[in-house]
């Protein structure tokens, strides 16, 4: 994988040098213009999130049963990125919002079930840095009860009615517009493997700092 | 005075309920597609469109910097307890830097 990482970063920078020639190549929407193009990072910055949510929710899963230090490093490195895109997504969609609704924020389902998932993560981080002993088991169980709501919001829009755009913008997107969203998920998605490369490489440093302070306690005493 | 007093008074106390028994503006009927509605009412795109692209940047610029931050923090810690050990003579400390669990 480290061998990966190298061509990865190349790529995904490639690809975000690219983006904003294929968004402003993109048709506008007839009706909301140029406003729209906040889609292109929007949404798939809760893809990032979404996949984001999987691996931490998994590799919690698997820290909480099977007691694994290396899950649990991958778990904390993705609940890190989780609240990253979705500060990305709780930010952009309010910029859109203000023009497209004429309102900064609505306390619909969508959006506040959002806002929500957001705070479960960040939870879930505040829980690992002041939780004390046994906050990673801890964590790992709210790790795992962010993945379980997480399809709730994503079907929320299909549930209640809401102010935001259906699911089905997205499969319903023109020839135009879809090639350039896709190339934009694409990028996130790489963004964040890359992101997570990254911080798991810093998870590994402070787990090894941490066997040094055994030996070094042991070898004092 | 009096009467200004007074007129203030009037206007405070009577004006909004006046105010809001007067008819309502005529309801749009119709759908108007934005770049048609008056200048007043229009919001310029751009800025909000070049503010999320630049928060997102700025966000995750700002991240990798919190992890290359951490990252150097955590090397020079190691430096200074390898270091201590090296001084104790206790030799390496059986923690080797693949060897993380």
């Amino acid at each position: 994988m480290k061998n990966l990482f190298i061509p990865l970063v190349v790529v995904t920078a490639a690809m975000f040098a690219y983006a904003p020639v294929a968004i402003a190549n993109a048709p506008y929407e007839s009706t909301m213009l140029l406003i729209q193009k906040i889609f292109y990072f929007h949404v798939p910055a809760w893809m990032a999130m979404y996949a984001g949510i999987v691996v931490c929710g998994v590799a919690s899963a698997v820290h909480l049963f099977k007691n694994r230090p290396a899950a649990d490093r991958l778990a904390v490195s993705a609940a890190e990125l989780i609240v990253l895109f979705g500060a990305i997504g709780l930010v952009t969609g309010p910029l859109w919002g203000r023009k497209a609704w004429g309102v900064w924020w609505q306390w619909d389902a969508r959006l506040t079930m959002a806002l929500l998932l957001e705070l479960v993560f960040i939870a879930y981080l505040l829980v690992r840095q002041y939780g004390g002993p046994g906050s990673d088991k801890l964590a790992a169980a709210v790790g795992l009860f962010g993945m379980a709501v997480s399809p709730f919001v994503y079907v929320s829009v299909n549930i209640w009615r809401t102010i935001h755009p259906l699911n089905t913008v997205v499969p319903s997107l023109r020839p135009g517009m879809r090639g350039a969203f896709w190339f934009c998920a694409v990028a996130f998605v790489l963004l964040f493997s890359i992101l997570l490369q990254l911080r798991m490489s810093l998870a590994k440093e402070q787990a090894l700092l941490d066997d040094l302070y055994l030996a070094d306690d042991e070898g004092a005493a | 005075m009096t009467a200004a007093i007074a007129g203030v008074l009037f206007v405070t106390f009577l004006g909004g309920p006046i105010a809001a028994q007067q008819p309502p503006a005529e309801p749009q009927e119709e759908f108007l597609p934005i770049d048609q509605l008056p200048p007043a009412e229009q919001l310029p795109a751009a800025p909000l469109l070049v503010t999320a692209y630049a928060f997102a940047w700025v966000v995750v610029f700002f991240y990798v910097w919190t992890v290359w931050r951490r990252l150097g923090r955590v090397e020079a810690e190691m430096r200074v307890l390898e270091k201590r050990q090296m001084h104790r003579g206790d030799g390496p400390s059986g923690v080797n830097r693949t060897g993380v669990r």
